[in-house]
């Protein structure tokens, strides 16, 4: 019975004179490996140059700021909430007068730590903000010797200052922009 | 008696012999990067290539890293044996060369130099004796490490030289007849005069190049290390540069035997076929180095062909390969032997 016509019948007739010389197919098996020299590598020369990333990967965090330089984040605890990996924990605290340069909203994270180790980069934080805080990117956590290394806090995760380091912040902005349109595409 | 000795030729010698052993080295050294690198290219790889330009310091990399590597003489050993073992390896592979006629005469200090370290006329014979001395390197390594996996390969590799050495000896005959000399010199001489021993010898070329991959332990032959299903065979309890004396001497087997080939099969030193060379009107000299350049390009083509078979074949079954080597090998070297041999009693 034929189920599909894919079975091939194996074919088990004794070895012809040519095939049993073996030289013939030696030598074809060596035109083979011959050809081969001349073809293109497949190897990417790591260091130095990267395989590219697919337009939906997802990598580590960044904290968003605005164009002044104040951090966008206001603490309401949301993306905590979304992350089914619970790697983000944070700390609220009141803005106090005269920190109006430093965060946007009256109330800001004082600690926000995310530990990688137990995040699953889904993205679901990044959707769940409301305030445009917080982004993934392009890039992934870099291996160490212990764990506490990986429970990145503010200072791994917000952008560069505008003031200090412009151009990181015109990269940082210039990437979470990309990211944006991206995730565009992908809705839409 | 002092007197009686010519002291510069001594001096030539000894020079000619410093020069042949390093060059061999260095040949061997560079062989392994270039099989590295051959097998990538047929890979689709780009091979070593972080030490220095194109990975060329890559060799030297490796050889400092077997010399830092701990040395371990196992403590059941026979002690002198297991130094023994990779040294006559080694040296087996490295006395081959003194019978090779490297180049035509040169001239220098007003002396006729020949760049054939010994022009003995029983040169195949010795080449052939030293050969069979190589199994011994092995079989001693094997035996004095104390370890029933190591002898086992060692009597793999043993077994495998022995068989297919009988059938090189035998088309090794055929091609002896036609010569009529032992001497290597002599037959590069007379393919400079005639025509290349492949020619006139092609059954018997590919019968001495497949038994010359199972002399080198090479694969389709390598059955012996197995090295990517075995730990190693007959070098499994060695260490440390007793180690890269045993992969070391494959690397120098495979120049000479090249070069043995070379020299009986493709004219040795002759540059090109059918031509006498000696029109260009160039010098001794000039023509010495040439010939020497042209001996080289040949075994440089030589050891590529022995690395693209192995990227190529995989290897035999035991039994495959003693079948090959006594009920398919012996019979064709034994049956063009006696071709040969029709042959030339009708030409007579």
């Amino acid at each position: 019975m034929q189920l599909t016509n894919k079975a091939k019948a194996v074919n088990r007739s004794p070895l012809t004179l040519m095939e049993r010389l073996y030289f013939p197919a030696i030598l074809k098996g060596m035109g083979i490996t011959f050809s081969h020299i001349f073809k293109k590598k497949v190897t990417i020369n790591y260091p130095e140059v990267t395989r590219p990333f697919s337009p939906v990967f997802r990598g580590l965090h960044v904290l968003n700021r605005d164009a002044e330089g104040r951090e966008n984040c206001t603490a309401c605890g949301l993306c905590a909430v979304a992350c089914p990996a619970e790697a983000i924990t944070m700390d609220a605290a009141e803005r106090l007068p005269g920190e109006e340069h430093l965060y946007r909203e009256e109330k800001y994270a004082a600690k926000y730590e995310i530990n990688m180790l137990r995040c699953i980069f889904c993205g679901l934080c990044e959707e769940a903000c409301p305030k445009d805080a917080i982004y993934l990117s392009e890039t992934f956590a870099p291996s160490n010797y212990s764990r506490k290394s990986f429970i990145y806090g503010k200072d791994n995760l917000v952008i560069p200052h505008p003031q200090n380091d412009p151009e990181g912040f015109a990269r940082a902005k210039g990437l979470i922009q990309e990211r944006k349109e991206k995730t565009k595409q992908q809705t839409a | 008696m002092l007197l009686a000795i010519d002291w510069a030729l001594l001096l030539e010698k000894f020079i000619l012999i410093a020069l042949v052993v390093t060059v061999s080295m260095v040949v061997a050294m560079y062989a392994t990067w270039g099989e590295r690198k051959i097998a990538a290219v047929i890979q689709d790889r780009y091979g070593p290539n972080r030490a220095g330009p194109l990975g060329l310091f890559q060799p030297l990399a490796d050889g400092l890293k077997l010399f830092m590597k701990e040395e371990i003489i196992p403590n059941a050993s026979n002690k002198i044996l297991f130094i023994l073992g990779p040294s006559l390896a080694m040296l087996t592979a490295l006395i081959t060369s003194a019978v090779i006629p490297w180049g035509d005469k040169m001239e220098a200090f007003g002396r006729t130099i020949s760049l054939q370290i010994a022009d003995i006329n029983i040169g195949i014979l010795y080449v052939f004796g030293v050969v069979s001395l190589g199994v011994y390197g092995i079989m001693i390594g094997a035996w004095a490490s104390n370890n029933k996996f190591s002898l086992m390969g060692g009597l793999r590799a043993a077994s495998q030289i022995i068989s297919y050495e009988l059938a090189m000896g035998i088309v090794l005959i055929a091609l002896l007849m036609t010569t009529g000399t032992l001497s290597l010199g002599e037959i590069v001489k007379q393919q400079q005069e005639g025509w290349w021993n492949v020619i006139k010898q092609p059954v018997g070329f590919v019968v001495f190049l497949i038994c010359a991959f199972a002399e080198c332990n090479r694969t389709p032959f390598d059955l012996a290390e197995a090295e990517n299903e075995l730990i190693g065979g007959y070098h499994s309890e060695f260490s440390s540069m007793k180690l890269g004396f045993y992969l070391f001497a494959e690397y120098i087997n495979m120049f000479i035997s090249s070069a043995v080939m070379a020299t009986l099969y493709f004219g040795g030193y002759d540059i090109i076929p059918f031509y006498d060379e000696s029109a260009w009107g160039l010098s001794t000299n000039t023509m010495a180095v040439l010939g020497l350049l042209a001996l080289f390009a040949k075994i440089f083509v030589l050891i590529f062909v022995f690395m693209w078979v192995r990227w190529t074949i995989p290897r035999f079954r035991y039994d495959q390969l003693m079948n090959l080597g006594w009920k398919s090998l012996i019979p064709i070297s034994l049956i063009w032997m006696l071709l040969t041999a029709v042959f030339m009693l009708l030409i007579k």
